[in-house]
């Protein structure tokens, strides 16, 4: 049986030819009560506002939910609902589902709506990592799953999650008298195993909201290519990095200028690197990780040794891996010299 | 003199009649109410019926989304979107897969999500079993689903049916789970008549969710932060629900009555033999098979025996059961389920009922059993032993505090 085409067809959505194109129209809009200088509440609005108004956003549990959604004083403009904590996959897939059955069906009016799910790095990484594997893999039903990484549970107090950094003091991690690290688990490559486990996944990318037209771009291509598309959006939380609510724009900068967050894009598996972090791969010299953590509280008890230690795993990042900042696989030759060795 | 209520289903003109399991009548059901989008996980014995949808769909019979989930968690909350967004769904699981999906069970009553769900009961493993034990089912009586038994596969189909009406009518839209034994249904055939379109599509309308469905065109926001400013008034709004829900059952059931010409008068249970009863026995499923083969045997010797199988527990038939109840010398609970520590450490039902009869006028001495657990089998004699406990407590006038365990071991 023949299946229409149109019940896959998306909306085209052209990038933005720099930050003067972009539309003025807002559909993440006051009522929300995140806290100063929060960069998800921006990663929500340039996420919504490159979108448009013909989209369904899910939104699974995390401070975008409950700083986000207070009865009577919703911010958002286009219909929105909340899923479970690990659900963002599963809401993306359900959501997407019905629309396109239905329109299959002739029970709605044939059109593309975006579906965007998002979820927070506990909500996505830790809980949620499985369903959104899942819908990785319907390549036949469109949507977006967008995770805001701002690296712990930071709307239940700032837990540490399988996202936090190396070392960082959580109130699941508190640094003490005996023991200075509690957390020594390095942060999952979420982008990267996203990309590298779903073969059939068009579009993975990472992003900053200190690079808005970049970001706002990524999330118009990953909705334009049609079915299930990811990305991870890499979020400074004063509340939770504990620094001045001024700095967020500059830390996002730090996080790629240090080479610590690479952004890239993988679009039918071509990998391609964007900004600054195309600069390192080009040659640029990375700046020391020190000027990134040092300027957040929750890194304070660092010593020299710490400091070291993760300028140790950055660099290998950098200097060892297959694909840099992307596939964490040893390089070719540094495997084959350390076989020739043996 | 005693009258058997339930006769087998005439048949009714362009019905076909097919040899075909419990499971497989639920998929019958389903691709006449032309269910848009299923979702699937393998967990014994429930999957039979997402096993006959997905023959269904792959031989045209029904054109539906089939999405094979990764956990029951995923399967429940897939079809809660769905349904979110104006589509018909249909899900189901059993023992430790049921509540591997508990999250997703917990919020669908208050989104208020028509889903019809399919439970296979089976025991909670571990140990390891297949068989039926009711309380997979059962864990989510307080939350706002609305829970029915079934017994054949003739009311499978025809429940199946009944259940989208209820669900998806505007004054309940609850979600509703239709249990079925493990094995001794969900895999038991019997012949079944199967109506043809053109009578369901008089009996059940589209699904319309209204001013609920999340679309562009309609730019709510479903499930945000309500604390302490809501709770209490949405959880009052899903009680109402719950309370509209026994008009729109009755209601469901006369019209079902009128388009296909068959189907019970009562639909809260089936009363076998209950008009002259001393003793009345009370179960769930098809526990109701070796209940009524004891119930003649024992009528044939002169003891006036009856059954009320008990087909809603949620809305619980309060009323109704206690006027069927009430005028017996005693009554036996056989409770195919367990409540560790409740009062008198009874079954979840036996315990029900005599909440129910607290207010009665007429209060009988209520025995309670608990039998069959693990997919055990019920045997004549085991309804015989509790039949006789009965008499004895209704000679005595009053029974012990206490739950007897029939058929297991000491």
């Amino acid at each position: 049986m023949a299946e229409t085409t149109f019940g896959n067809a998306t909306q085209v959505l052209e990038p933005f030819r720099g930050i003067k194109k972009v539309t003025l129209e807002e559909y993440f809009t006051s009522g929300h009560r995140t806290c100063q200088g929060c960069e998800s509440a921006l990663v929500m609005k340039l996420m919504v506002k490159a979108a448009g108004p013909r989209t369904i956003v899910l939104g699974s549990t995390g401070c975008m939910y409950v700083a986000n959604t207070t009865y009577y004083t919703t911010p958002w403009v286009v219909p929105w609902m909340h899923t479970q904590l690990g659900s963002s996959g599963s809401a993306a897939l359900g959501t997407a589902a019905g629309l396109k059955v239905l329109m299959r069906k002739g029970k709605m009016k044939s059109e593309p709506i975006n579906v965007i799910a998002f979820c927070g790095d506990g909500g996505g990484a830790d809980m949620g990592v499985g369903a959104i594997s899942a819908t990785l893999t319907h390549k036949e039903y469109n949507s977006l799953i967008l995770l805001y990484d701002n690296e712990s549970y930071a709307n239940t107090d700032i837990q540490l999650s399988g996202m936090t950094p190396y070392g960082a003091n959580t109130t699941f991690s508190p640094p003490g008298k005996v023991k200075r690290l509690i957390h020594t688990r390095w942060k999952k490559n979420m982008a990267g195993m996203m990309a590298a486990g779903h073969p059939e996944c068009r579009y993975v990318a990472t992003v900053c909201a200190s690079y808005a037209v970049d970001m706002m771009n990524k999330v118009r291509r990953a909705l334009t290519i049609g079915g299930p598309t990811f990305i991870h959006s890499l979020d400074p939380c004063p509340k939770g990095w504990d620094y001045d609510p001024m700095l967020s724009h500059e830390l996002g900068e730090l996080a790629i200028e240090t080479g610590l967050f690479p952004l890239y894009e993988i679009e039918d598996g071509v990998l391609k690197f964007y900004g600054k972090t195309k600069a390192i791969v080009d040659g640029r010299a990375r700046k020391p990780v020190r000027e990134y953590l040092l300027k957040q509280g929750r890194f304070a008890h660092f010593t020299e040794e710490d400091l070291g230690y993760f300028q140790a795993k950055v660099d290998e990042m950098w200097d060892r891996w297959e694909i840099p900042g992307v596939i964490p696989f040893k390089r070719l030759d540094a495997a084959r010299a350390a076989l020739d060795v043996k | 003199m005693a009258t058997v209520t339930t006769k087998a289903a005439p048949a009714v003109g362009d019905d076909k009649e097919l040899l075909i399991s419990g499971s497989e009548a639920v998929a019958e059901a389903l691709a006449l109410a032309d269910l848009d989008v299923v979702t699937a996980y393998p967990i014994r014995p429930y999957d039979t019926v997402m096993q006959a949808i997905a023959k269904k769909i792959a031989n045209g019979q029904l054109v539906a989304e089939y999405i094979v989930a990764e956990g029951e968690h995923s399967q429940f909350e897939i079809v809660k979107h769905a349904s979110t967004v104006g589509a018909r769904v249909f899900c189901g699981s059993s023992g430790v897969g049921w509540m591997y999906a508990m999250e997703c069970l917990v919020v669908t009553p208050p989104l208020r999500v028509p889903m019809v769900a399919l439970v296979g009961n089976r025991a909670l493993d571990d140990p390891g079993a297949f068989g039926v034990e009711h309380n997979d089912a059962l864990v989510v009586r307080d939350l706002g689903w609305m829970l029915c038994w079934i017994d054949t596969s003739q009311e499978a189909l025809d429940t199946t049916l009944i259940a989208y009406r209820v669900a998806e009518d505007r004054r309940v839209f609850l979600p509703l789970a239709i249990s079925a034994d493990g094995a001794f249904l969900t895999h038991s055939q019997a012949l079944t008549l199967v109506p043809p379109k053109e009578k369901v599509d008089r009996f059940l309308p589209r699904y319309d969710r209204g001013d609920l469905l999340l679309h562009p065109d309609n730019p709510i926001t479903v499930a945000p932060q309500a604390n302490e400013d809501w709770v209490i008034e949405i959880r009052r709004q899903n009680d109402e629900a719950m309370k509209r829900a026994t008009t729109v059952i009755e209601e469901a059931y006369a019209d079902f009555r009128r388009v296909f010409g068959r189907g019970p008068e009562n639909p809260w249970f089936e009363e076998y033999m209950l008009d002259d009863a001393e003793i009345v026995l009370v179960g769930m499923g098809t526990i109701s098979l070796p209940m009524k083969v004891a119930i003649r045997e024992m009528r044939s010797q002169g003891q006036k025996v009856g059954l009320l199988r008990l087909r809603w527990f949620r809305p619980f038939p309060t009323e109704k059961l206690v006027a069927a109840v009430s005028k017996a010398q005693a009554i036996g609970v056989v409770d195919r389920d367990y409540s560790f520590g409740s009062p008198f450490n009874s079954g979840v039902v036996a315990n029900e009922i005599r909440a129910a009869l607290y207010n009665a006028d007429r209060r009988p001495p209520l025995l309670s059993f608990i039998c069959g657990l693990g997919g055990r089998e019920v045997t004549l004699e085991d309804v015989k032993k509790a039949t006789d406990m009965c008499y004895a407590a209704a000679k005595a006038g009053k029974a012990e505090a206490r739950t007897h365990w029939l058929g297991v071991r000491e």
